[in-house]
């Protein structure tokens, strides 16, 4: 099968309380993250793709069989004739359901389904289960039961509802490295995975499509993504851990530069070029971007370099988190715990802050 | 066994099986539609609760009766009367009695988890399938319970009767006319009979239901 016979492809638009839902992309087999913030459409768009919802017009097609389509020759597939394959937010296990009889269900009364139940059931690590009840096993093994469920029908495509929530990051990769191997030998089928961490976006996907408010905003790699967002909502979910309200003051097309104020104060920050004088924006910047010394540094390319205070050192589990004062505005560098040690950081220090232009995201 | 407490059990008996027929669609539609005026059918289904039983039997003997139109019908179908037989106190019982078995059943099945309906669809399963296998025995508890409660409502009912049925041995002399009757002509020992059968029944009945409530509540939690 070529990949265009397997493809999705989705243009939805439904009505939301809060704003209307209005999005259009395609899904390659594969892992397709759909990353976004709580409420901002996600499961709805499952939902529609699923057919647990209608939407208000648009169009949905899976590998050229059109699932769903508002326009004639209308077209609306019932959920239970579409062979999509879904793991609903809790998983939705049978509770009066032993786990193989749970997996069995979408089989029906097909001969094979005993041959099919037990090769999944090894095939996703959970055979030893096969007698127990739901309430019985443990979160990540439910997480085996829901997917072997849906992946033992061979769906034509697979959607994940923020599934692993609940679990530690390895148990997570794990399971996904079972989904991932099953995808490759099996059927290659594309995968929606909606999350709203992302820490699951960078270890899961493939590409990613990310969603504010109804809209999808940005797709691409992770890294694309995720790196470097355009919106501050999008910079809040990528883990940008400062974000402050700004004014661009002066624009330097020669320079390639913008002069930013922030929070009203007297702190300037230079930007990459963007926008136009008096404009309001965001600007978000990457604790981890910032550099903090005990001294000025003279000599250095990076065009902004602000004194402060130290006002408080958090140690965590990976890095030590720095928390600065320069002219009223608190910024958070992450320094390592040996950089801490080396320079014998106190709460109360001058220090210095060292950003590149290039790390002082402009966002709106 | 008395003839009047054997005849009580017959009713209670087809009344509660016919309101677990009649009773389980009504209640699915109003667990699950989402008409506007829906509450009008709960409302009318809930009436034999607050109605004293003589309104209830007063309106239910006019339309049985040999001028009524269910009666004209039945008569036309049947060749006899329907008014004053066991087949008019079935009819009435099951209207009487149809809030206590249609209420458990909308309540358990819309306590059915809407998540559990919605992934055995994306599985495959029609509507029919998922009431079959996933709705019905989730709501086991309530359809049992809606039975009993039925049964014994059923069992004690004496309004409707005696409008409907009158008080006909071995045709519509229920035990709570018996009762009634026995106590009237200062027979107590009979009556003592009868009341200590019917109160040992409801007693037992309804701890049954109560005790299939509680287990059932820590039954199939999952999370």
């Amino acid at each position: 099968m070529t990949i265009d016979a397997r493809r999705l492809t989705a243009e939805i638009k439904y009505p939301l309380s809060q704003f209307a839902l209005d999005v259009k992309f395609d899904a390659e087999p594969g892992v397709t993250v759909l990353f976004g913030s709580s409420g901002a459409g996600k499961t709805t768009v499952l939902n529609c793709l699923a057919g647990l919802a209608k939407p208000e017009s648009g169009e949905i097609s899976l590998g050229g069989t059109k699932l769903f389509a508002s326009a004639p020759p209308y077209v609306n597939v019932p959920v239970h004739r579409r062979n999509v394959g879904y793991l609903l937010q809790g998983l939705a296990l049978f509770p009066h359901m032993t786990v193989s009889q749970n997996v069995a269900y979408g089989l029906a009364d097909r001969a094979d389904a005993l041959q099919s139940v037990s090769e999944i059931l090894e095939r996703f690590r959970i055979a030893h289960l096969a007698g127990r009840y739901p309430r019985e096993i443990s979160g990540g093994e439910r997480q085996r039961v829901a997917l072997a469920r849906a992946l033992v029908r061979l769906p034509r495509l697979l959607l994940l509802d923020e599934p692993m929530s609940a679990l530690d990051l390895p148990t997570k990769q794990h399971i996904m490295d079972d989904l991932h191997e099953w995808n490759q030998g099996t059927r290659h089928i594309p995968i929606i995975y909606v999350t709203h961490d992302q820490t699951e976006v960078y270890s899961l996907a493939e590409r990613v499509l990310a969603m504010e408010r109804g809209k999808i905003v940005a797709e691409g790699t992770p890294a694309e993504v995720l790196y470097a967002p355009r919106t501050a909502a999008m910079a809040q979910l990528a883990g940008f851990e400062n974000i402050f309200n700004a004014e661009v003051i002066e624009t330097h097309a020669d320079l390639g530069t913008a002069t930013c104020r922030i929070n009203d104060s007297g702190l300037r920050l230079e930007c990459p070029l963007s926008g136009r004088a008096g404009e309001r924006v965001k600007i978000g910047i990457r604790a981890g971007d910032i550099l903090l010394s005990k001294q000025q540094i003279e000599g250095v390319s990076a065009r902004n370099r602000l004194g402060g205070e130290l006002v408080a050192l958090h140690e965590g589990a990976e890095f030590v988190e720095a928390h600065v004062n320069c002219s009223g505005v608190t910024f958070i560098a992450h320094i390592t715990r040996g950089a801490m040690r080396e320079l014998a950081l106190q709460p109360d220090h001058p220090v210095w802050l060292i950003l590149k232009t290039h790390s002082c995201l402009i966002l709106r | 066994m008395s003839e009047a407490l054997w005849l009580s059990l017959r009713l209670a008996a087809v009344v509660s099986v016919l309101l677990l027929i009649v009773g389980v669609p009504i209640a699915y539609w109003i667990a699950f539609s989402r008409r506007r005026w829906k509450f009008l059918v709960e409302a009318v289904v809930a009436l034999p609760i607050v109605l004293p039983p003589t309104v209830l039997g007063f309106y239910l003997l006019l339309l049985m009766g040999s001028n009524g139109p269910l009666g004209q019908l039945w008569t036309r179908c049947t060749g006899h009367p329907l008014a004053f037989t066991f087949n008019a106190l079935v009819i009435g019982s099951v209207i009487y009695s149809l809030p206590f078995a249609v209420q458990p059943f909308a309540s358990a099945f819309s306590s059915v988890d809407p998540a559990l309906l919605a992934a055995a669809a994306t599985l495959g399963a029609s509507s029919w399938r998922r009431f079959r296998t996933i709705t019905l025995p989730l709501a086991r508890a309530g359809v049992l319970s809606g039975f009993g409660l039925s049964f014994a409502h059923t069992l004690g009912e004496f309004g409707v009767v005696l409008m409907l049925g009158g008080n006909i041995e071995g045709a519509t002399r229920t035990a709570s006319i018996a009762i009634f009757d026995n106590v009237q002509g200062l027979d107590y020992a009979s009556a003592n009979h009868d009341a200590l059968v019917l109160l040992a029944i409801s007693f037992v009945l309804l701890a049954a239901i109560y005790r299939l409530n509680r287990r059932s509540l820590s039954g199939w939690s999952v999370r």
